[in-house]
């Protein structure tokens, strides 16, 4: 090591920090609350202005709104904390220094003024065009300038982490071996994030430019393909870097070992293959585009990208299981997942990740993303309901479940009030499930989504949704206050915690806060020489669940008016 | 663990675990299943988007709009005075959406065929024939053409339901069928 002045040794858990590394983190991870929390508030006032009966704000601050709360929560909160993650995955893991740290600071700096140059736009009212912002509508230019001044910031971010490791390789900070597996996921997620900020630079620099007057005509179609190659492969990153998240969070819970590391490397891999493609999804019912073009694209070649989530499905849960039965909790299919450290906010805020990720929002997205199937879910309730069980159930609840454990380690400080950190992923899980699903539900009814009036106030034709609709958009506004509450909780205990928190010096505490790692191999565990039997179980489930709701969907379907 | 390098350094030589080997046997099988599905719908499923586009502009499109509701207009609706358009089966329908309104409104008859042509003047606009809950996206400067057969009779109406500016919620269109 270069200078070894430069590093912190934690004593809880031994984890090296890099100085100016751990000041990025801190940094990103705070921003990215700052704007975690922005977003939370405008969702409660959006879920209340979708709740028929409060119905709470007018059309022009509701669009404004909705714009401005997709742009914070979906980009600046989650790809700030996501920075951090390559950070610590790269430089900490590896123990390693971090590369060019002033570029990683200018990175930052580049985020920071996009971020408040986007969002200036948006509120100054002219830019209310979803965070989509499909042409030819169009912002002002200092909303395009702001998320490309973001993208260059964030791709800077990815070039420090890319650099990080290739000095890790050089001085063998590490040993001579392979990289840990959730730094290997968080690398799937740095290369998906090149390929999908290159994507938003090919889309965003001529529409900024167009809107400048230097480019004569964006066309909307070639717009929708490649804005979602950068809208929809920016999800893929959160996939890969809660995925890794998980197997983080199974290691300091458990010291779970992943049951075979060629399994779930290769599922990461996958993901790198088979999801460039993934703007299909958005255009199964575009004109122009052929079926062979949108079966082949939407199914990232025989969805094997889905294949590769339903491998961390079980790998995830298999190496938690595994190593709670070497613990000692190896009797029947379950006694080691009832005594799981439910109180324990990252595990449970990790385990309601993995669940509301998969039964939720992963077949959901599966079955909205068949072609035909598409058609009965297009732009309706569906598709908000499908992205916030995958983004807010599954990767936020991840982040806030590592949060939990990152603030005594980073910060050295304990969580403040930590009876109530033990209920927070609980509220916030609870309240994004019943919103996910009350929006799907309300989808299936054909309720529109970014729709300020589903009665239709002031216009000349009518149309009457059934009453039902109107229950779950209630349903809706009520999971939306829960969930709100869960988040603001949890921001409200991470800045207390932060700020006022007991001090934990530097000295090894008694409480530990990483479990020792368990022995390798699976001799002697499990039923009937099966090692995870409970982990097996819980995936067939979720397989049955697949197939039949999948098959349902397509009874639906044929139900409705003959399209060829 | 995860956080560590493998213990095993020649990790990609050691055993896959069996649980894991049938997980991914299953999931493959299943991916594959669900791709088929899309093809084996083309072929023996009734609902499925043709491939027919064009490109077009707003004056091509809406002379063609118009063409149709000079010849087949039956009424008149609406304080607007909306056409009601009626034209006969098997021929070419052409609806326009527009900020904030989809025009004109169309009479079709129970199981026959009409190719429906989908274009918009301004911005993008989303088709969405309700309580049928189909949903089409409509560009402008594309002429979808798809055909269609209603399957039941009543009163539809069709929402914009993709964002098209601040009177979007009073986008609306109808369609009946006899």
């Amino acid at each position: 090591m270069a200078n070894t002045a430069e590093f912190r040794t934690c004593p809880d858990t031994g984890l090296q920090f890099h100085r100016p590394a751990e000041t990025l983190m801190k940094l990103n991870a705070v921003a990215g609350v700052v704007f975690l929390l922005l977003g939370g508030v405008l969702a409660l006032l959006l879920g209340l202005t979708r709740w028929p009966k409060y119905h709470l704000l007018g059309a022009e601050p509701f669009y404004m709104f909705l714009t401005a709360h997709g742009i914070n929560v979906l980009i600046f909160w989650i790809i700030f904390f996501e920075i951090a993650v390559l950070y610590f995955t790269s430089s900490t893991l590896l123990k390693c220094r971090l590369a060019t740290p002033r570029w990683a600071w200018l990175g930052f700096i580049l985020m920071v003024i996009g971020s408040v140059v986007t969002n200036v736009a948006v509120f100054q009212g002219n830019s209310s065009v979803m965070m989509t912002s499909y042409v030819p509508m169009s912002a002002e230019p200092a909303f395009y300038l702001g998320l490309i001044l973001f993208a260059v910031g964030a791709l800077i971010g990815c070039f420090v982490f890319l650099g990080t490791l290739v000095i890790a390789r050089a001085e063998r900070t590490y040993g001579d071996g392979s990289i840990p597996l959730v730094t290997f996921g968080a690398l799937t997620a740095c290369i998906i994030a090149i390929f999908t900020i290159a994507s938003g630079a090919i889309i965003l620099i001529p529409t900024f430019l167009w809107k400048l007057g230097l480019v004569s005509h964006i066309d909307p179609l070639m717009y929708r393909i490649i804005w979602w190659a950068f809208g929809h492969s920016s999800q893929q990153i959160n996939v890969a870097a809660h995925i890794a998240v998980w197997y983080a969070i199974a290691a300091v819970v458990f010291g779970a070992k992943p049951l075979s590391e060629k399994v779930s490397r290769m599922a990461f891999l996958l993901y790198i293959l088979f999801l460039q493609l993934a703007s299909a999804h958005h255009i199964l019912v575009d004109p122009g585009v052929s079926s062979e073009w949108k079966i082949f694209n939407t199914s990232y070649a025989m969805y094997l990208a889905v294949m590769a989530s339903m491998i961390h499905g079980l790998t995830v849960p298999g190496a938690i299981e595994a190593a709670q039965r070497k613990r000692g909790f190896n009797k029947g299919l379950f006694e080691w997942l009832r005594k799981a450290p439910w109180s324990n906010p990252s595990f449970s805020g990790m385990f309601l990740s993995l669940l509301i990720f998969g039964f939720l929002g992963g077949i959901s997205g599966v079955v909205m993303g068949t072609e035909q199937i598409n058609i009965i879910i297009h732009n309706t309730l569906y598709v908000p309901g499908h992205f916030h069980a995958t983004v807010v159930g599954g990767t936020t609840l991840a982040f806030m479940a590592l949060t939990y454990w990152l603030v005594p380690v980073l910060f050295r400080r304990d969580i403040v009030l930590p009876k109530l950190a033990s209920w927070q992923p609980y509220l916030f899980g609870i309240g994004m499930t019943g919103f996910s699903l009350f929006m799907m539900g309300a989808g299936t009814l054909g309720i529109p989504r970014r729709h300020w009036d589903i009665s239709f106030s002031g216009a000349l034709l009518n149309h009457q949704f059934p009453e039902t609709a109107y229950l779950l958009l209630g349903l809706v506004g009520i999971s939306t206050i829960l969930a709100v509450l869960g988040g603001g909780l949890f921001v409200l205990q991470i800045v207390a915690s932060i700020l006022f928190g007991k001090r934990r010096g530097e000295v090894k505490s008694a409480v530990p806060i990483i479990a020792a790692p368990v022995a390798d191999g699976l001799k002697g565990i499990g039923i009937g020489g099966v090692a995870v039997p409970g982990t097996l179980v819980l995936a067939l489930v979720f397989l049955i669940s697949f197939v039949l709701y999948y098959f349902v969907n397509w009874k639906y379907l044929s139900q409705v008016w003959g399209l060829s | 663990m995860s956080l560590t390098p493998p213990s095993e350094r020649l990790w990609w030589k050691e055993p896959i675990e069996r649980v894991e080997l049938l997980w991914v046997g299953l999931a493959l099988l299943w991916a594959l299943i669900m791709f088929v599905m899309m093809p084996y719908w083309h072929i023996y499923g009734k609902q499925n988007l043709s491939n027919e586009a064009y490109r077009t502009t707003p004056e091509q499109f809406s002379k063609k709009v118009d063409a149709m509701v000079e010849k087949y207009t039956v009424r008149k609706e609406t304080a607007r005075g909306y056409p009601v358009v009626a034209p006969p089966a098997g021929s070419d329908v052409y609806l326009l959406g527009r900020l904030w309104e989809w025009y004109p409104i169309l009479e079709l008859e129970k199981g026959k065929k009409y190719r429906l042509h989908l274009s918009s003047m301004d911005w993008q606009h989303g088709f969405s024939l309700q309580p049928e809950n189909i949903n089409v996206q409509v560009i402008p400067g594309y002429e979808m053409v798809i055909t269609v057969t209603p399957n039941k009779t009543g009163e539809f109406a069709i929402v914009c339901n993709e964002y098209c500016g601040i009177n979007h919620h009073q986008m609306l269109g109808r369609i009946y069928v006899k």
